[in-house]
């Protein structure tokens, strides 16, 4: 099957007086496993139910392989959408379910068979066919809506925080099955979620949105180690965001601590630094002053949150077994790997 | 838990076993009520149609007979016939109503929410014959029909009277559990449809019908139950062709012996009883509300004008034949001669006069029948919940099972089983007869509008978090008191609102009412609205205490109703409430 690419040109949206789409530009490259990332009310889920022609037409042009849909109605744009609630009709079996799409495709019943068992099998579900929803596990109802979506042989697929639902052990392993799923199938798709987790640990690329507005696209490694903005920084991992200015190769902080930057040129106001990148040093060798005032031991690190005059900072030190570490009002230095930091306006 | 021992409680120091025996005791006197006042009548009365009437012995020789008679066999298919026939109207009546108001935004909805119960506010029986005079062969519409167009539609001949009515009452049923479980089908159910390629009517049909079904069946289940035991209706409409009338016929025309009451009685039970049953098959296992938190029903969407046209187009006519029997019981009670002619000829207020000057004494009855019978509700509804509810008394559900069991009671049964029961049984202080002591009227509507006052106290009761008695306990309270001071103030809204619908409900009762009347003197409401309506020159007066009877059932729903919101709104506000 020829994968297929989506490019979403200049899509505004509004709800009465809110916005909820302003002005979204992108382009998904076929076969690939795509991330919406954002909090909630970001305008993720608007946009996934946008593509799958859910809710008010939005303004603008949304194309799959480089066919405009916007103004196809749900049931002509052959774009499979698994739902959060998994929306399983509770009235049929897990066949009668995956069977539905083709029925309604007037598949000839002599190929719908083989093609249902066939979307079962790959799920790991064929011995369950004739059971109802209601008899089934969530992992197991999030895999039969999956089998019922993957059976049409959809152009793309949408999954709205498929894994919501779940609980934390199960989220681990489906959200490893989804990936495999797709790779073997290599259907472009498309994961709405607001666990940033979730979309580094699945996605090829992915785009953070906030506000209805794409905030930054990227490999889920560019957009952790290179953040645009104060909300990309702090939405996906744990960030300490220093205020300050560019001097002579070095970023001034406001508590005046020299802190060196690789090739840079320009101006910057804030430096992006990861709690892993501060760590806590002897007198000499320590560049910044501070008094632990809270810790949080987390299994293989130990959380410290250090009062500076650049403010709070947060360090994560690696757990030894057997060492207690500092309590909380130690004094301790603190010192800074700042050279791949990632400065902001 | 609640049924642990409760060694610090003042109680204790009186008795022997603290809680336990004045638990248990209020539940054996309430299954001894239950039994002798619903059961054992119940009972009797299929005991008897089993029973040789001259040897005594147990016998199939009654139905066989019920079957040989032509005029009961055409009674059975009648009555089946009308059931039927009424459940199909009352779904062609409510199927455009639920339709329109969940799947479209429409500016009628609250016409169509108050079309869902203008109906019930006014018992059939007392419009049936306003009805006729609006549509039986020579009423108003009929007339005007002819003199325009020069043909007439029978509307009320025969049976088709009792279908046009009960339809017209009790197509509401069907409106509240349909819209209901169209209202609780999620809107991702119908967007995974359309998104696997399904749309309009085939998507209507797959998804959304299926879905909506246990709610539609429990609905019809009801139409047909409540019309298949009406005794009422078709008596006064003059059909007597049917089983409910019948079994009143056979028992107060031929005697008290007669074995056919008991058949036909036996016959009610058995269908009430298979259609709860089917309807609670088709419940089991079909829980099918999806919607999901932040879901919200099916999505609805805007008319285009031509579809707003015929919306409410459908909207004002099913309106108009549900407001008819109101109008034509306002023209009758209202109006000085009214045959012959599509109004009255005059209009007066006599009607009242002579119900006020002559028959104030049904009035009188109706309130204190109705109003001891719905504080016997309220206080059997707050003990059976409680003991239901909070204690572990052995077999407290039997009593849940049996006080709901009345539902499927058909009341001519009722009334039928309490004259066998209590025939030749005779009362101290001269009170006269058992069975034609007003007394037993009262008992009679009791056990007959239990169910609805114990769900309305089960309910409140439910609503009190048990955290707030176990305070009170861990304070030094003692089960009574606690029950006394905390669980019944905060019940109160339940407890009102349920005396309320016991009332209302009960005020114009008439199938085990007219059984069970003694004399005239004795007769409520009800029954004084049957008597005048027998001739066509008490039919005024019989329309003015129709329009009392109407004006008590809205107010005690208007009531109930309010009762019930300033309630939710206190309970919103009360901190510790569970949900």
């Amino acid at each position: 099957m020829k994968k297929a690419g989506i490019r979403i040109e200049d899509l505004h949206l509004s709800f009465g007086d809110t916005t909820v789409l302003a002005g979204i530009d992108m382009e998904i490259y076929p076969g690939e496993f795509f991330a919406f990332l954002g909090p909630s009310g970001s305008g993720k889920s608007t946009l996934l139910r946008a593509i799958a022609g859910f809710g008010p037409r939005p303004k603008g042009r949304i194309l799959i392989d480089g066919k405009d849909i916007a103004d196809l109605p749900p049931w002509k744009r052959n774009v499979g959408m698994v739902f959060q609630s998994y929306a399983l009709w509770p009235h049929m079996t897990v066949r009668q379910n995956v069977a539905f799409g083709l029925e309604e495709r007037r598949m000839p019943r002599a190929q719908i068979g083989p093609k249902v068992e066939a979307a079962l099998d790959l799920v790991g579900l064929l011995h369950l066919a004739e059971r109802m929803p209601s008899q089934l596990s969530g992992g197991q109802q999030q895999r039969v809506a999956l089998a019922r979506t993957v059976a049409i042989e959809p152009q793309v697929l949408l999954l709205d925080e498929p894994l919501s639902n779940l609980d934390a052990a199960l989220r681990v392993q489906m959200r490893r099955e989804l990936l495999s799923l797709q790779r073997k199938l290599g259907l472009t798709t498309i994961f709405v979620t607001h666990d940033q987790e979730e979309a580094n640990t699945t996605s090829d690329r992915m785009a953070v949105l906030d506000g209805g507005v794409i905030q930054q696209i990227g490999t889920p490694q560019e957009l952790y180690d290179t953040p645009v903005n104060g909300f990309v920084a702090g939405f996906l991992g744990t960030a300490n965001i220093l205020a300050g200015h560019m001097n002579e190769g070095c970023f001034v902080t406001k508590g005046g601590n020299r802190l060196a930057v690789d090739n840079y040129r320009g101006t910057a106001s804030r430096i992006v630094l990861r709690p892993q990148s501060v760590s806590l040093a002897d007198e000499e060798r320590g560049s910044i002053a501070g008094k632990v005032t809270h810790r949080e031991f987390l299994g293989s690190q130990i959380r410290y949150l250090v009062g500076t005059e650049d403010g709070e900072i947060i360090v994560d030190t690696l757990h030894h077994a057997g060492q207690s570490g500092h309590a909380v009002g130690a004094d301790v230095m603190l010192m800074i790997d700042s050279r791949s930091a990632s400065l902001l306006d | 838990m609640s049924d642990m021992p409760q060694p610090a409680s003042g109680a204790g120091r009186f008795t022997l076993f603290p809680r336990l025996s004045g638990v248990a005791i209020t539940g054996i006197l309430i299954a001894i009520f239950l039994m002798a006042f619903l059961v054992l009548p119940v009972v009797q009365v299929i005991y008897v149609a089993f029973l040789d009437a001259r040897t005594g012995a147990m016998t199939l020789q009654n139905f066989r007979d019920f079957f040989n008679t032509s005029l009961f066999r055409e009674s059975f298919v009648n009555s089946f016939y009308v059931s039927a026939m009424s459940v199909v109207f009352a779904t062609i009546i409510a199927l455009p109503l639920a339709y329109i108001t969940t799947r479209f935004n429409f500016a009628g909805t609250a016409i169509i929410q108050s079309l869902g119960f203008i109906p019930l506010i006014m018992p059939p029986f007392v419009g049936a014959v306003a009805m006729s005079l609006l549509f039986g062969r020579n009423g108003s519409v009929n007339l005007l029909l002819d003199q325009y167009f020069g043909f007439k539609v029978p509307f009320m001949e025969g049976l088709n009277g009792v279908i046009f009515v009960q339809s017209i009452h009790y197509f509401p049923f069907i409106l509240i559990n349909l819209s209901a479980s169209l209202r609780n089908i999620d809107r991702s159910m119908e967007e995974a449809a359309q998104n696997l390629g399904s749309s309009g009517m085939r998507m209507f049909r797959r998804i959304v019908f299926p879905l909506a079904m246990p709610g539609y069946l429990a609905g019809a289940a009801l139409v047909f139950i409540k019309v298949f035991d009406d005794l009422g209706t078709p008596l006064l409409l003059n059909v007597n062709t049917m089983l409910a009338p019948q079994a009143y016929l056979r028992i107060t025309g031929v005697g008290i012996n007669d074995p056919m009451g008991y058949v036909i009685s036996f016959i009610l039970v058995a269908f009430s009883i298979f259609a709860l049953w089917a309807s609670f098959l088709f419940m089991r296992g079909k829980d099918y509300a999806t919607v999901q938190k932040g879901g919200g029903g099916l999505s609805k969407r805007d008319l285009a004008p031509r579809e707003k046209l015929i919306a409410w187009a459908v909207i004002l006519f099913i309106l108009a034949l549900v407001l008819a029997p109101h109008f034509g019981l306002m023209l009758l009670a209202f109006g000085t001669i009214w045959s012959f002619s599509p109004l009255p000829d005059a209009f007066t207020l006599q009607h009242f006069g002579t119900v006020f000057t002559q028959s104030s004494q049904y009035i009188w009855n109706t309130v204190l029948y109705a109003g001891s019978a719905a504080i016997i509700d309220v206080i059997l509804g707050v003990a059976i919940a409680y003991i239901v509810l909070r204690t572990g008394l052995i077999g407290r559900k039997w009593l849940d099972y049996m006080a709901t069991a009345a539902l499927a009671v058909p009341g001519v049964v009722l009334g039928i089983g309490y004259l066998r029961m209590f025939h030749g049984v005779q009362l101290p202080f001269g009170l006269g007869q058992m069975s034609s002591f007003w007394g037993l009227i009262i008992v009679a509507l009791a056990v007959r509008r239990l169910p609805y006052a114990l769900r309305a106290c089960m309910a409140a009761l439910q609503q009190v978090a048990l955290s707030l008695e176990e305070a009170a306990e861990s304070l030094g309270a003692n089960k009574s008191s606690t029950v006394r001071r905390i669980v019944v103030p905060l019940m109160t809204g339940g407890i009102l609102a349920g005396f309320v619908t016991s009332f209302a409900t009960a005020a114009v009762e008439l199938s085990a009412t007219i059984m069970l009347v003694g004399r005239a003197s004795d007769a409520p409401l009800a029954y004084g609205i049957y008597l005048y309506m027998q001739s066509p020159a008490g039919r005024g007066a019989g329309a003015a205490l129709g329009i009392l009877a109407v004006v008590i059932v809205a107010l005690g729903t208007y009531l109930s109703q309010r009762i019930i919101e300033k309630d939710r709104n206190r309970r919103a506000a009360a901190p510790g409430a569970e949900q």
